[in-house]
């Protein structure tokens, strides 16, 4: 594009900002000491703004010659990488994951990041089985996390239940909450069961706050137990039934975090473990084929409501373990840790990753929740940073990082599936 | 009695404010097929930007009387629909005839977008206004209880009323409005028969958020207090209220709007503040579960 | 004037008294007919003679208004379709194909057919549980389906193509992956909507070859056909319909001399009667 015209596009753009910028940050409305509301100017940022898309616009369209971004299915230079290295990439990463505590420099704060990546991690790859394979939209993948995290802090003070007995009674009644929810709304078809599943979320969230006598309501529930190393405490008095004091160690606060971070690790890869095993089961190819085409399964007579309870279920199981350990980890949950916008952060790292693909799922993660730390200074832009950041990334690669399906079995080769013939489904 | 009325003119204003909101959301889903998570932070919007031209008429004296309230109307819809031009633009036009859930995590992208920018660029305080319209007439009275209907009400009832049948006419009755239905019912048909497609779906967009923006406006008259966060609540509420009435049809869109209104008043009236909007998502659950379509929608045949 | 159905120990499915109303509308008006065990059973008629009505009455994808439809087992009870849920039908022992063809298009051909195998793998798996743990017979018995995929890949000539995505698969190449899909199921009645549609006259050959096969093996075939070629050439026996009515029922040499079917397809006698 010549270079008049090119002026002309990012005038225009300009133009535009000039409409967006003016009225909202060119105005600024404040309160005043009295109480009455004043504005305060600010056209120079307002300039500033203008000019910044001036200048990216021009750039854009200069250098790209294109009036836009284009989105793009066909296997990026990275996606193309990815499966070239592969096979040595995700054991790579569980590699990394697996001698990351031993790593020198890496201290407390590391390790508490590492916790919550693997957190959001293990919640990908539990939504994944429901939106990746079964292709069911749930929008409110959140209210199973908020399952499992209130089952265990309940069912730890009132009946005194270690973690080991909690989080596998939290995950079933996560399930169960799944099933629940499932049963009625199966029925229904893409963005309806979307709306229902977020309005359930919210429902429960609402539950929350107001059934106080049972979950503190919006002060949550506090002191709940941590976890032990197989019924040895980490303390920091040490002694005879500690973890330190049995391993010989001086004790250390960093104990606990190294046991919750291998925790979390093991919960994901559990989830992970399952997850691979059953695609390539009965069950798990039934999942995909729902995803690609409901009549079809019928047909076949596959009983559709059954298996998709079955993803919703085992979705929501790992849900619920997540939401064990977030409980155990954090000694306190109120009902602001499980708002809508977790069930988007979990849904934008799977449909980020690529549906379908752990390896995608995982990157996903790490991208976005550790990115997300990395931009701590921004403060109050960070998440203006990564909801901007969640729309460039779709628009460029609309299949997410890894758009391609792997068979799960094969006569002689397996090959990749370009995501242009892979399902997304409808339900 | 007179309890009940009043809580039935509180449910019909409420209600028209759900109603102008999911018109946008239906008349998206409509013609692109996409749930445009961000509509609710553009009604956000559009009541900050209604606040900024009441300051701005009260900083040169000339907030008064019928003709300032127009034309803080117009300034907010003017600029909401800018807001909802740019978004398509920006968020949805590159993904068109692309994957389902792309456009979907890029709605809730500038949904968080759009909130965060107002936090960054309005703060995160509350914006309390004063009544711009005070008052009301007594309707009756019934022993000590007065049944009010105030004059933010009417106006509510009455320049909802007024944009729908505007913009109803527009669906109806223009090239513009069978462009959009054409390419609801098939784009690559309607592109085919020379309809710009891209241009229909960008009026769409502009005529939605311009709704939102009124739907601001009449927000902060009859509440009078904002936030940045509004949007979320109000967005899925009227979504909601869409759904309810049936995704795709705009007097089902401004029935759902109502009935949400009207349930919700009612429940918190009668039943409990807090569990108002539980009461509203049950009934959306069941309305789904025994009627899939909607109150007004289509029936969709499964073709095999 | 029509002769009541035949009743036929050799039964394998049998219709009677189908009626579908859509609103005012009757499609199908009190059919009644049978197809029989080893045999092809075309049913034919102009457009809109209520075919694809009936076929979707049998398979379970609509519910009749009145009448019944029964499969019929050897020596022992015949199966209630009409009362049945849509995946149940499947298991009777009834597998169809698409009009518009429905394969999984991101799976490949292998894949596919596996997935027709379902409920038999679930079985093996222990619903899934035992299969995740590895205590399992399933091992072999997915070996065993795989070779059932392979034998039917062979018998479609799919079998280069067994590792492609089914829907990079030419046209013709997912017709007959849909046929094998469906036949992987073990279904003691295949029913084919317009199987050659969209077929050049070569693979319209194929295709005859492959269902004769497919007959042979046991299999009874309901095909909807509007290839009048294949259809007299491989089917035993002819349904007729016009206007959602039964107009023949017979051998293929009989319907073809039959006036009123040449009449419902020169579009007179419809009109004739109606008036």
């Amino acid at each position: 594009m010549n270079l008049p015209a090119a002026l002309k596009d990012a005038a225009l753009g300009a133009l535009v900002a000039l409409g967006l910028f003016a009225p909202l940050v060119g105005l600024r409305t404040d309160v005043a000491p009295g109480g009455g509301l004043f504005l305060r100017t600010r056209w120079a940022d307002v300039a500033i703004l203008c000019g910044l898309v001036f200048a990216g616009r021009l750039a854009l369209v200069l250098w790209t010659g294109r009036r836009g971004l284009r989105p793009s299915t066909a296997p990026g230079p990275w996606t193309a990488r990815l499966q070239q290295a592969g096979r040595f990439f995700a054991p790579a990463m569980l590699a990394a994951a697996l001698v990351l505590p031993a790593i020198p420099g890496i201290g407390r704060y590391e390790l508490d990041l590492g916790i919550l990546v693997l957190t959001y991690v293990m919640l990908g790859w539990g939504l994944n089985i429901v939106v990746g394979l079964a292709g069911l939209l749930d929008l409110g993948y959140v209210a199973f996390y908020a399952v499992g995290a209130y089952a265990y802090a309940l069912l730890a003070q009132h009946f005194g239940l270690s973690f080991w007995i909690g989080l596998p009674l939290a995950g079933i009644l996560a399930a169960f909450a799944g099933i629940l929810l499932g049963f009625p709304v199966l029925r229904l078809r893409g963005d309806y069961l979307a709306i229902v599943t977020l309005a359930f979320g919210e429902i429960i969230r609402v539950l929350l706050i107001n059934w106080a006598s049972l979950t503190g309501g919006p002060n949550g529930i506090g002191g709940i137990p941590r976890p032990s190393f197989f019924g040895l405490p980490f303390s920091m008095a040490g002694g005879e039934g500690t973890f330190a004091g049995f391993f010989g160690l001086e004790p250390s606060p960093v104990h606990r975090v190294i046991f919750l971070y291998y925790l979390i690790l093991g919960l994901a890869l559990l989830t992970n473990w399952v997850t691979i095993r059953l695609r390539r089961q009965p069950l798990g190819r039934a999942w995909e084929a729902l995803r690609e085409d409901e009549i079809a399964c019928r047909a076949l007579g596959i009983n559709v409501t059954t298996t998709k309870l079955s993803a919703f279920a085992l979705g929501a199981m790992f849900g619920g373990f997540a939401g064990a350990f977030f409980a155990t980890r954090q000694a306190f949950i109120s009902p602001e840790s499980f708002t809508f916008i977790e069930s988007a952060i979990i849904l934008a790292i799977v449909v980020l990753g690529g549906l379908g693909s752990q390896v995608g799922v995982a990157v996903a993660a790490l991208v976005m929740i550790g990115g997300f730390e990395l931009f701590r200074d921004l403060e109050e832009w960070r998440m203006l940073v990564f909801g901007g950041a969640m729309v460039v990334i779709m628009v460029l690669r609309p299949r997410g990082l890894v758009g391609t399906r792997t068979p799960s079995i094969a006569l002689r080769e397996r090959r990749a599936i370009g995501g242009d013939l892979v399902g997304e489904g409808r339900g | 009695m007179a309890y009940a009325l009043q809580q039935l003119i509180n449910g019909i204003s409420l209600g028209m404010i759900y109603g102008l909101i999911a018109v946008g959301y239906t008349m998206v889903y409509g013609i692109i097929g996409m749930i445009n998570f961000a509509h609710g932070d553009v009604f956000m919007i559009g009541a900050f930007l209604a606040l900024i031209a009441v300051l701005l008429l009260q900083l040169g004296g000339l907030m008064d009387g019928p003709a300032a309230i127009l034309l803080v109307l117009l300034f907010s819809m003017a600029f909401s629909a800018l807001y909802g031009w740019t978004l398509e633009r920006v968020a949805y036009r590159p993904l068109r005839g692309s994957f389902r859930l792309a456009p979907l995590i890029t709605a809730i992208g500038m949904s968080i977008v759009l909130q965060n920018y107002v936090q960054v660029s309005q703060g995160a305080r509350v914006k309390p206004l004063e009544p711009l319209v005070p008052g009301g007439i007594e309707v009756f009275r019934e022993g000590g209880f007065v049944v009010q209907l105030s004059y933010v009400q009417m106006l509510i009832v009455g320049v909802t009323l007024a944009v729908l049948a505007i913009f109803t006419l527009l669906v109806t009755r223009t090239p513009l409005g069978r462009a959009m239905r054409a390419c609801e019912q098939d784009q690559r048909m309607a592109a085919l028969l020379g309809i710009d497609t891209d241009r229909t779906i960008s009026l769409t967009f502009v005529i939605g958020t311009a709704l939102a923006g009124v739907a601001g406006t009449m927000y902060l008259l009859r509440y009078g207090v904002i936030d940045f966060y509004i949007g979320f609540l109000a967005g899925v509420k009227a979504f909601t209220a869409a759904v309810l009435g049936g995704i795709g049809s705009l007097p089902g869109a401004v029935l759902g709007g109502l009935l949400i209104g009207l349930i919700e008043t009612f429940w918190s009236a009668y039943f409990s503040v807090q569990y108002k909007d539980v009461a509203a998502f049950s009934i959306l659950i069941l309305t789904l579960i025994f009627l899939p379509t909607g109150l007004l929608g289509r029936q969709e045949v499964e073709k095999v | 004037m029509i002769s009541p159905p035949r009743i036929h120990r050799n039964m394998i499915l049998e219709v009677a008294g189908l009626t579908m109303r859509f609103g005012g509308l009757t499609a199908v008006d009190q059919l009644s007919f049978a197809a029989l065990h080893g045999e092809i059973t075309a049913l034919i008629g102009p457009n809109g003679a209520g075919k694809t009505t009936v076929f979707n009455c049998i398979t379970g994808f609509y519910r009749p208004s009145a009448g019944a439809i029964r499969l019929h087992h050897p020596g022992a009870l015949p199966t209630d379709l009409h009362r049945l849920p849509g995946y149940r039908i499947a298991r009777a022992g009834l597998a169809r194909t698409f009009q518009n063809i429905r394969l999984f298009p991101g799976m490949t051909a292998l894949e596919n057919l596996l997935v027709a195998q379902h409920n038999r793998l679930m079985a093996a798996t222990g619903w899934g549980i035992g299969a995740v743990l590895g205590l399992s017979r399933y091992p072999r018995a997915e070996r065993e389906a795989v070779e059932t995929a392979r034998r039917w890949l062979q018998a479609t000539t799919l079998l280069d193509r067994a590792d492609d995505p089914a829907g990079a698969l030419p046209y013709g190449a997912q017709r007959r992956l849909e046929i094998a899909r469906a036949m992987c199921t073990s279904p003691t009645l295949l029913c084919l909507d317009e199987p050659a549609a969209g077929l050049n006259p070569r693979e319209s050959d194929d295709l005859a070859r492959l269902l004769l096969l497919i007959r042979g093996q046991g299999t009874s075939i309901l095909l909807i056909e509007h290839d009048m070629g294949v259809v007299m050439r491989i089917s035993d026996r002819v349904v007729v319909l016009d206007h959602g009515r039964l107009i023949a029922d017979d051998t293929p040499a009989v319907v073809r001399a039959e006036p009123r079917v040449i009449a419902a397809y020169l579009g007179e006698g419809g009109e004739d009667e109606a008036a």
